[in-house]
């Protein structure tokens, strides 16, 4: 049986890297990551993990250091939000371009201006395209169990894999966690045995070729196929998972959508928020139904469609902006994904919600299914790109 | 043991020929004298900051490289090649290698100098067991020669071209090799190509081999940007020498040393007048651009001589 906690979501993850002791860390403080550095480096001074910490000057050079240790033939981690994440950006191309599966625990947080500290998704949806792997959580138990699963799934593709909880609402909320016994992470995790790295006397390597248009396409596909490759991974380690805790992941999570007409897709913790609200809904006799995208990368197309081909009206929740004067990056790729299935049916529309610590409330959510009912009841869907409890 | 060119010489190149850097460029002699001041039997791990020697020795699917080598970015190279030394640390500790690895980080002045600044500051202040050596040509040569901080006074650039009404560069060389003394690693030097190598490579055995992060400036000409012909290089680098404009020094542990001092101090005319980026100084009423520099380089240098306690 596990260990029954009372963690945060920051000391959640920075225990699961306790409990895998990787071999370097390279952090740079910032709201609301900025636990999890501290709290790891307490372990270290206090000798609870063996882990090499560098305090670097910027979350670039933490990235950096963190290629050059994975790439050196070590397990490298960092832990960064917001403006941080922006900052490491070219180097997190670098790092998926590498085929350096480093693990980076991602708490989400809008982006400056006006500057802000609290949650929205503007960072992590920001480094969408740089070709790493991206698991989001719920709650705190979840972000603790995607940390156990990361390096698993990055290190089977070689990819590198973001961990990402959201902001202040479960980083720093304290919410009760069962832990795995550290043994057992242990064997779960394994050890990391890279094919080829730097610090091998027997053969030199060399990293980050300059590629003409000769080689650089064929890197480039086979990054997008190792990113295919993932969703089985994702899957598989799930699966084992399970059978070590009894709790399931995938790369979506459906909720009571069996028989639901009208349906939302959100990722983060509001879908906590959001189950309460179709609790109430079902109360009420309302066939309504959710989506919680766990995987966001790879995405979970063929998932989704099937999940929603049958529904009438769905609302794909952004808690960010692509600010492309049309929607946000979840209803853009769902939509996709529709289309690409030949599923026309559902009516869809989009909510950018949550900006900045905007307070997303059950009845917030109800008003959204409210929408749906209109849409699913007329066929119309009006304006498709709507923001959710704003000042107009 | 005494300095034996013949014997230096006779060392297994580290850095492959073949590679694409021009005729008569400093910096792969530079490369190429470091790397051979290491130990042949110890290991090594180059990184290069993204740079006309990056990519011109590791374009795929080929390298010029013999050790394991690792490019990553521009701005990087400092914090990269402190990752690759801590991952060893790391590796050591737990038992998984037990071989010496050394830790060569290269950068042209504009990956040093400037944009790579913040991040080289970062490696030396954290002390890892590591070199930086910044090949310095004084300008971003693989952009096609845009000014730097490291750029000289007056110096004609892409950016800063001796136009009629703004003579060329107007500010100083930012003065990088004492920024890097003010850190308080143990080691720093500044060196260039001068007689039979000795200087830079026992600077570079000194930096290589002291525990802690080590510093070495070298300057290393760039035939295109400075405009002097390519087999001229070597003496391009002395005129440098003797008129002080490049002092050769080396700091250990806070304490200056000055490797060579001119017998005659040559006046600056004689290194400016070698090379292109400087021919406008030297039309009728621009004097007191050469009289000028001069006074900049009889500063730089009493300085110098004060730190070295001379």
């Amino acid at each position: 049986m596990g260990i029954r906690e009372r963690l945060s979501g920051n000391e959640a993850v920075a225990y699961a890297m306790k409990q895998i002791n990787p071999d370097v860390m390279g952090a740079f403080p910032i709201t609301p990551s900025t636990e999890i550095p501290q709290y790891f480096s307490t372990y270290v001074d206090n000798g609870e993990v063996d882990t090499e910490f560098i305090a670097v000057e910027s979350e670039h050079s933490a990235m950096s250091t963190c290629i050059g240790a994975e790439a050196a033939g070590c397990r490298a981690i960092s832990a960064t939000s917001s403006c941080g994440l922006c900052y490491m950006t070219e180097m997190l191309y670098v790092a998926a371009s590498d085929r350096l599966p480093i693990t980076l625990a991602v708490s989400c947080r809008a982006l400056s201006g006006p500057i802000n500290i609290n949650n929205d998704h503007s960072d992590a949806m920001g480094v969408r395209d740089c070709g790493w792997l991206m698991l989001f959580a719920e709650t705190n138990q979840e972000a603790y169990d995607n940390y156990l699963q990361a390096m698993r799934i990055g290190e089977a593709v070689s990819l590198p894999i973001m961990i990402c909880q959201d902001g202040f609402i479960t980083s720093h909320a304290i919410e009760n966690i069962e832990l795995v016994e550290t043994e057992k992470v242990k064997e779960f995790v394994g050890e990391y045995k890279p094919q080829h790295f730097l610090l091998n006397k027997d053969e030199p390597m060399a990293v980050g070729a300059y590629a003409t248009p000769v080689y650089y396409m064929e890197a480039k596909r086979q990054q997008a196929q190792a990113m295919m490759d993932a969703k089985e991974v994702i899957k598989k380690v799930g699966a084992e998972f399970a059978a070590m805790t009894g709790r399931e992941y995938g790369l979506i999570e459906k909720y009571m959508m069996d028989d639901a007409e009208e349906a939302i897709i959100i990722i983060g913790s509001s879908a906590g928020t959001a189950k309460e609200a179709i609790q109430n809904l079902r109360a009420q006799g309302k066939k309504v139904g959710l989506i919680k995208i766990r995987s966001f990368r790879p995405f979970p197309a063929e998932d989704i469609a099937e999940a929603l081909k049958n529904v009438k009206a769905f609302a794909a929740m952004d808690k960010d902006d692509s600010f492309n004067a049309h929607c946000g990056p979840i209803f853009a790729e769902t939509a996709a994904a529709l289309y690409a299935a030949g599923i026309s049916a559902p009516k869809g529309i989009n909510y950018i919600y949550g900006l900045g610590g905007r307070d997303v409330r059950v009845e917030s959510i109800e008003h959204v299914f409210a929408e749906l009912e209109k849409v699913a009841a007329t066929g119309e869907t009006g304006e498709t790109y709507r923001y959710l409890d704003v000042r107009e | 043991m005494a300095y034996n060119l013949k014997e230096n010489v006779m060392k297994e190149d580290r850095l492959a020929g073949g590679h694409r850097m021009c005729a008569g460029c400093g910096s792969p002699i530079a490369v190429r004298t470091v790397l051979r001041a290491l130990n042949p039997e110890d290991h090594a791990v180059v990184c290069s900051a993204t740079s006309c020697l990056e990519v011109s020795t590791f374009m795929y699917p080929y390298t010029a490289w013999k050790d394991s080598f690792i490019h990553n970015a521009f701005e990087n190279a400092g914090a990269t090649i402190s990752g690759v030394e801590t991952a060893y640390k790391a590796m050591k500790k737990r038992g998984k290698l037990d071989e010496t690895w050394k830790f060569i980080a290269f950068g042209g002045d504009g990956g040093t100098y400037d944009i790579g600044f913040q991040s080289l500051s970062g490696a030396m202040e954290r002390g890892h067991d590591m070199v930086y050596v910044c090949y310095d040509n004084e300008a971003y040569m693989n952009t096609g020669i845009q000014r730097s901080s490291s750029t000289p006074h007056f110096a004609d650039t892409t950016t800063t071209p001796a136009g009629s009404v703004v003579p060329g560069k107007l500010q100083q060389k930012k003065n990088l090799t004492k920024i890097m003394v003010a850190h308080g690693v143990p080691y720093v030097a500044q060196t260039t190509f001068i007689g039979n190598f000795k200087d830079i490579t026992e600077k570079a055995h000194k930096a290589i081999y002291t525990p802690g992060a080590a510093f070495l400036n070298v300057m290393a000409p760039c035939p295109r940007g400075w405009r002097y012909p390519s087999e001229k290089l070597m003496e391009v680098t002395k005129a440098a020498v003797e008129t002080c404009v490049w002092p050769l020094y080396e700091v250990i542990e806070g304490k200056y040393i000055l490797s060579y001092k001119p017998k005659e101090k040559k006046p600056v005319e004689e290194y400016l007048k070698m090379q292109g980026r400087f021919a406008h100084m030297f039309k009728p009423g621009n004097e007191w651009m050469i009289e000028q520099v001069q006074k900049e380089v009889d500063r730089n240098w009493e300085e110098l001589l004060k730190l070295c306690e001379l």
